[in-house]
């Protein structure tokens, strides 16, 4: 290896690091803060890693704040939302990339269109159709709002990968005896499990951070979530830091648990080897 | 094992028209092979026949039973795909207990079944293994175990060859004539190679714009096509074709080709006096190194060995042909040349194309 190899190499590791260090420099500082004692906070000037790390930050937010209330809504919520939307999105994406039928485009167009507002307008009249049903402040009224939100990307999403599947294995199923719902389920559900891993995976992580319509709709820490939650260690004296940034550590466990369940769909090219050679 | 009748079938996308007038009676049997270039509307016969495209006008019966609003499954058909069509996620037994468990056949029926094909087609040692981990010709087969396992009334391939290097394809080509003659079942078989249809078919159905130009046997097509399309598309190097005018004057019939060369015959053609027609003649016919009065002087272009023979590549005039010999001593041959286009070997044609 000549000279000039090895030092493009280390180039280009080095800007990799780079990246990844200023990418990850967040939440570093997140884990960093959330250690640090109340008392070295501002004591000890900026160091990387405090000279006394402790996890009083955490046993505060457990034990004394609603945290873990916060914490069980956005599990409900978000859960709830990323199964109804994969289920339509998964159902809609198969019709629109199997199935001709009259209005399909506008249909599309419409759920195009539905992409297009920014959600800052939409809060007011949402609030004005949700209150006289009483699906303000309830979890419910957030599922609904979050799934009509991501249904649509959801589909174009679904109907990507259902694109990517050949249409010949489930005609093949077809003529080897099964209805069209049969081999839906039984073929092509099967191999479209990437798809739907990511699809839940996106949408679980959208509803999970979600602040907008939760805080406009929800009032009160019973049924509000956590990204609102986190507002409420903001005093009108003081800001918890501390508190905020160990609530803030425990909110990202279940998105990484999450994707760390999935990560095996997402990598896997399962149709390869379903047609040609 | 069932007989298929295809009766004014016809085919069209909106306005398109994709299929027009398709008659055909297959007997049980008997393998039928629908050849034609890309677009003559070969597969999308064979779809209909399987129940994966809708029939516009006409009528399928598979066994005397009209089948045109019967769903694929209901039609009891097995189908080999160009792509083969493997279901990825189940491994190769997976894949060919799937129609039977799909019919819920008993477990010990289906294995033995299964086994059975599988030993056919000599897929025992492959039987736990996902496509994916297969080579081509390995799927290939699968996808023919999966036609066989459960004993359909018909077969239908649609290029299943298509995607295989070229000696497996010779190979596998022998297997499916193989196959066809133990099994004895009514086949369809859908290609763009004559190579295939000549050597696999009983009859060859030839396709062109959706219609079919001719229906006989391989070598019926290869000896009297039709017309043009027939005679340019069955055969490999294809026919030479020559344009030009029948002339009957003082009693002797002659053919000017375009470009003033006379050809004298003997016999005489439907032509008509005057008539403008194509003369077509096979390589192999066109006799090189010739001598006597018929005898015409060409040019030679290029000689391409194939090993087996030689192709000639010559200019009659202005007008390009071929010649095909088993002579070596025509390797190494350049500038002028003799030949001959014996007429027991001419075919006429009509200017519409038509065989006189």
């Amino acid at each position: 290896m000549t000279g000039k190899r090895i030092l493009a190499i280390l180039a280009h590791r080095l800007t990799i690091l780079v990246y990844v260090v200023f990418a990850l420099f967040p939440l570093y500082w997140l884990l960093k803060v959330s250690v640090t004692p109340n008392k070295l906070l501002y004591s000890e000037g900026i160091r990387m890693w405090p000279s006394r790390a402790s996890l009083e930050h955490f046993e505060f937010v457990l034990r004394h704040s609603d945290f873990p209330i916060f914490f069980k809504n956005s599990l409900i919520v978000s859960g709830s939302t990323a199964v109804i939307v994969t289920l339509f999105a998964s159902t809609a994406g198969y019709a629109l990339s199997r199935f001709q039928f009259r209005g399909k485009y506008a249909l599309v167009a419409l759920m195009l269109l539905t992409q297009m507002f920014p959600l800052v307008m939409l809060v007011a009249p949402i609030f004005k159709i949700l209150s006289p049903l009483g699906l303000t402040n309830s979890l419910t009224g957030l599922v609904i709002v979050y799934s009509a939100f991501n249904v649509p990307f959801a589909t174009f999403l679904m109907q990507s990968f259902f694109d990517g599947i050949p249409k010949d294995l489930e005609e093949a199923a077809m003529i080897d005896g099964a209805t069209q719902f049969v081999a839906f389920r039984q073929i092509i559900l099967p191999l479209t499990l990437p798809g739907i891993a990511a699809t839940l995976g996106f949408v679980f992580t959208a509803a999970w951070s979600e602040l907008l319509f939760s805080l406009m709709l929800i009032s009160g820490n019973a049924a509000a979530t956590f990204p609102v939650g986190l507002l409420s260690f903001v005093s009108k004296f003081s800001v918890d830091f501390g508190q905020m940034m160990a609530a803030g550590v425990m909110a990202l466990v279940p998105a990484c648990l999450f994707f760390l369940l999935i990560q095996r769909y997402l990598v896997q090219g399962l149709t390869a080897g379903a047609v040609k050679g | 094992m069932a007989s298929i009748d295809i009766a004014n079938i016809h085919k069209s996308y909106g306005i398109m028209p994709v299929l027009n007038d398709i008659d055909l009676n297959i007997a049980d049997g008997e393998f039928v092979v629908l050849v034609g270039p890309s677009g003559c509307g070969k597969s999308t016969l064979l779809r209909m026949i399987a129940g994966l495209e809708h029939v516009t006008e006409g009528e399928i019966r598979i066994d005397g039973r009209r089948v045109n609003e019967l769903a694929p499954k209901d039609r009891d058909i097995a189908m080999v795909f160009q792509s083969y069509a493997l279901y990825p996620h189940m491994s190769v037994a997976g894949n060919m207990r799937y129609s039977l468990k799909i019919r819920r056949i008993a477990k010990e029926k289906i294995a033995e079944l299964v086994t059975a094909a599988a030993a056919k087609l000599g897929l025992g040692p492959l039987m736990e293994r996902r496509p994916k981990a297969l080579s081509g010709g390995q799927r290939q087969r699968v996808a023919m175990g999966r036609a066989i396992v459960r004993q359909p009334k018909a077969f239908l391939f649609d290029e299943p060859l298509s995607n295989l290097d070229a000696r497996l394809r010779e190979q596998m080509r022998a297997e499916i004539k193989k196959l066809h003659k133990d099994l004895g079942a009514t086949s369809i078989y859908v290609t763009h190679d004559q190579i295939e249809a000549m050597t696999l078919a009983d009859r060859i159905v030839a396709m062109h714009g959706g219609v079919i130009q001719q229906v006989g046997s391989p070598l019926e097509l290869y000896d009297k096509p039709a017309n043009l399309f027939v005679a340019g598309f069955i055969g490999s190097p294809g026919m030479n074709f020559f344009e030009g005018r029948y002339d009957v004057s003082g009693g002797a019939a002659s053919f000017a080709l375009d470009g003033g060369i006379i050809l004298p015959l003997n016999g005489t053609t439907n032509l008509g006096q005057g008539g403008a027609g194509t003369l077509g003649i096979r390589p192999e016919h066109v006799v090189l190194g010739a001598q006597g009065p018929d005898a015409l002087m060409a040019t030679v272009e290029l000689v391409e060995p194939t090993g087996f023979g030689i192709i000639v590549h010559l200019k009659l005039g202005t007008v390009a042909f071929k010649a095909f010999t088993l002579d070596r001593r025509f390797l190494g041959m350049q500038g002028a040349i003799a030949v001959s286009l014996p007429e027991a070997s001419l075919h006429f044609f009509d200017a519409a194309g038509q065989k006189v």
